[in-house]
């Protein structure tokens, strides 16, 4: 909420402006949209906590934080993206189409790793730019618009790696020059405390941080909220809509082409028919962390409890030896418990404002 | 409202009497006991400690194979005393993160799949560093032994196709239609392979969306309208096969349907020679027997196979085979 009320009449007996008491610290940390996620992280903790005795070892967490961090790099971006008014459902084939770049390439130009992964990141952001032109420069809603460069890429993953590989997935570089650099990189572990913790949780932890720094301190951030408010409004006070629209949509690709690098390196081979689905995986997981489907409203750290809420949840499950076939029912009601908490923490906050 | 409440007692009363008045007396809840019956059921036959075997394949949600196998691995873990989790996903990465997780828990056995190595190879090496046994099972003959398992079972999936491209050459046909009904899968890949590299006529691969019917039959029905010299259509799983039957028809080709791996349905239309052949690969053995063989690793420390994969297909099974099995397809366990 950017927007401030319309200071009302001084009525008599207050001496000050309204808009300039205090707040106290408290009451800005009811207000956060992530408030809720985070009641919701700590409940679904707690939980999982009491029913899977295997839960809370350090190795089962450095798991969970794994799968939360796979689908937390790609929320973070997401959630921008939905905070400025749009959708991206490219999101999840993109990370494949990412890997399959700088693997085919550095393979068949029998070049450094590194070129296939510098490659990779400018047609990645490519394809971010693609959807974000088209989305400025036509009329269809972002919606149809990338639901579009899904089903392309869903395609071209699976032709081009057809035509070059000769098979559905690619060959593996691990023997190629740059292969244990980039490795470090994207797929390493780290030990802390004897318990290994894969390097994506870095890379979730500094997207949040960043992302938290432009939506909170600088000029873009104030220009994505306007945009996601109100479109018109914001062009009218000389917001640069397309370019902040375009931006967000290279910020997602970003995210893909972190996570694509990620499989790529992790596994060295890439399964070309990946992907598919994952894109509202991290919808989900933004909206859970408080943004608003409708735009305007949001924050990254919100997204990255999202996803971790989703980690906890879709590993919990697993752990507390519930029954498979299940899987989706139970998770379902996990996440729609853990949104209705939020929201309900949410109206609490807004109420004691 | 109370006459709202006569009239749903009436409704009630009458859709309670149609359902008595209406037994059927073939099929039904009452022929599937009658079957259970008949079916193995029991108790532990052994007395060794309570052991935990976690399973964890690439299937995606409510597939009838896996469903198969799931049956025979639940048999052997009844018999043999063991605490039996199964879990499963598609995304190679997700798969992997299962295989962590059962890691985690600290389970006495894995059993998993390899259909993607290449993501699954950390996941096997981390249990194998906690000292837990791992037998793969259906996909990956190739890597196992490298990933250091203890066993493979399954079957070589360039074999089985090279099976069909035999069996289609004996009936004499000229042009085949190759199903893939998952994108990027290396195993389905493979079959279609085989059947090139046997087949002397021409094989023509057809990628339609698994997880859709309607889009498979259109798809196939297409195929079949554009080109009318097809004489016979291959498909990778058993759901799929009357799906192309249906297609067939729909496009006025007198293709035969073949396929991989069996359902009771497929059984049904081997036995009134709707279908040609299909090659099976006995998925509750694939179950039953990773079990089984992690049991008699802890109990005994054996191993099965000299280092080779034992291979639990293809087996070619027309019209003369088809009655007997179509039993055992009904129950869940062919």
């Amino acid at each position: 909420m950017t927007a401030t009320a319309p200071a009302p009449a001084p009525s008599p007996g207050t001496k000050a402006d309204e808009r300039l008491v205090k707040t106290s610290p408290l009451r800005k940390l009811m207000g956060r949209p992530e408030l809720g996620s985070v009641v919701g992280a700590i409940a679904v903790f707690l939980f999982f906590a009491i029913f899977a005795d295997s839960f809370v070892r350090a190795a089962s967490l450095s798991t969970v934080l794994y799968a939360s961090s796979t689908i937390g790099i790609m929320a973070v971006p997401v959630a921008l993206l939905m905070i400025g008014g749009e959708f991206d459902l490219s999101a999840g084939v993109m990370v494949t189409s990412s890997a399959l770049i700088s693997s085919m390439l550095s393979y068949q130009l029998t070049a450094n790793v590194w070129v296939g992964v510098l490659v990779s990141l400018v047609v990645t952001l490519g394809i971010g730019v693609f959807n974000g032109v088209m989305l400025t420069r036509t009329d269809p809603p972002s919606f149809i618009i990338t639901l579009g460069t899904f089903l392309m890429l869903t395609g071209m993953n699976l032709g081009f790696t057809k035509l070059i590989s000769r098979t559905v997935s690619t060959k593996s570089i691990a023997d190629m020059q740059g292969f244990s650099s980039a490795k470090d990189v994207f797929a390493s572990t780290f030990t802390i405390g004897g318990v290994d913790f894969k390097i994506t949780i870095l890379w979730w932890l500094a997207l949040v941080v960043v992302a938290t720094w432009i939506l909170l301190r600088t000029r873009v951030g104030n220009w994505i909220y306007a945009v996601g408010g109100g479109e018109m409004a914001a062009r009218a006070v000389g917001v640069p809509v397309n370019k902040t629209k375009i931006g967000l949509y290279m910020g997602v690709a970003f995210g893909a082409w972190i996570s694509g690098q990620h499989l790529l390196f992790s596994f060295d081979v890439v399964q070309s028919g990946e992907g598919v689905g994952n894109e509202l995986i991290y919808i989900i997981a933004a909206v859970i962390g408080g943004c608003l489907i409708t735009g305007g409203y949001g924050s990254a750290v919100g997204a990255a409890v999202g996803a971790l809420i989703f980690g906890m949840v879709s590993k919990g499950i697993v752990f507390a030896e519930w029954n498979p076939d299940w899987f989706k029912f139970f998770l379902g009601v996990m996440l729609l418990l853990a949104t209705l908490l939020n929201h309900w923490v949410r109206k609490r906050a807004e109420v004691t404002k | 409202m109370a006459r709202t409440r006569t009239w749903v007692s009436i409704a009630l009363a009458g859709a309670l009497g149609a359902s008595l008045a209406g037994c059927s007396s073939t099929g039904g809840k009452r022929a599937e006991d009658a079957r259970k019956e008949a079916s193995a059921q029991g108790r532990a036959a052994v007395n060794t400690p309570r052991w935990t075997f976690a399973m964890v394949t690439h299937s995606g949600d409510g597939d009838t194979f896996w469903d198969i196998v799931q049956n025979g691995a639940k048999q052997a873990a009844v018999k043999d005393n063991i605490n039996f989790l199964y879990s499963h996903n598609a995304e190679a990465q997700q798969q992997a993160q299962l295989v962590d997780a059962a890691v985690d828990k600290r389970v006495d056995g894995i059993i998993v799949t390899l259909a993607k190595p290449d993501a699954m190879k950390a996941a096997v090496a981390r249990a194998e560093k906690a000292g837990i046994p791992v037998i793969t099972v259906n996909s990956g003959s190739e890597q196992s032994k490298a990933f250091g398992a203890l066993t493979h079972i399954g079957q070589d999936e360039t074999i089985a196709g090279e099976a069909v491209g035999d069996e289609l050459n004996k009936r004499g046909r000229k042009k085949a239609l190759c199903i893939l009904h998952e994108q990027g899968n290396v195993g389905h890949e493979q079959r279609c392979a085989g059947v090139k590299k046997t087949f002397h006529g021409t094989v023509q691969d057809l990628y339609v969306q698994g997880t859709s019917m309607p889009d498979v039959q259109s798809s196939i029905g297409a195929k079949l309208q554009a080109d009318k010299s097809i004489d016979s259509v291959v498909t990778l799983g058993a759901p799929y096969a009357d799906t192309a039957v249906k297609a067939k028809k729909d496009a006025g080709s007198d293709a035969e349907v073949d396929t991989f791996d069996l359902n009771a349905k497929v059984a049904a239309e081997l036995k009134d020679g709707t279908l040609g052949f299909a090659v099976d690969q006995q998925p509750y053995l694939q179950g039953y027997e990773a079990v089984d063989l992690l049991w008699l690793y802890k109990y005994n420390a054996d191993v099965l196979g000299g280092g080779k994969p034992v291979l639990t297909g293809p087996q070619i099974i027309t019209k003369d085979q088809a009655a007997a099995l179509e039993e055992y397809t009904k129950r869940g366990t062919r």
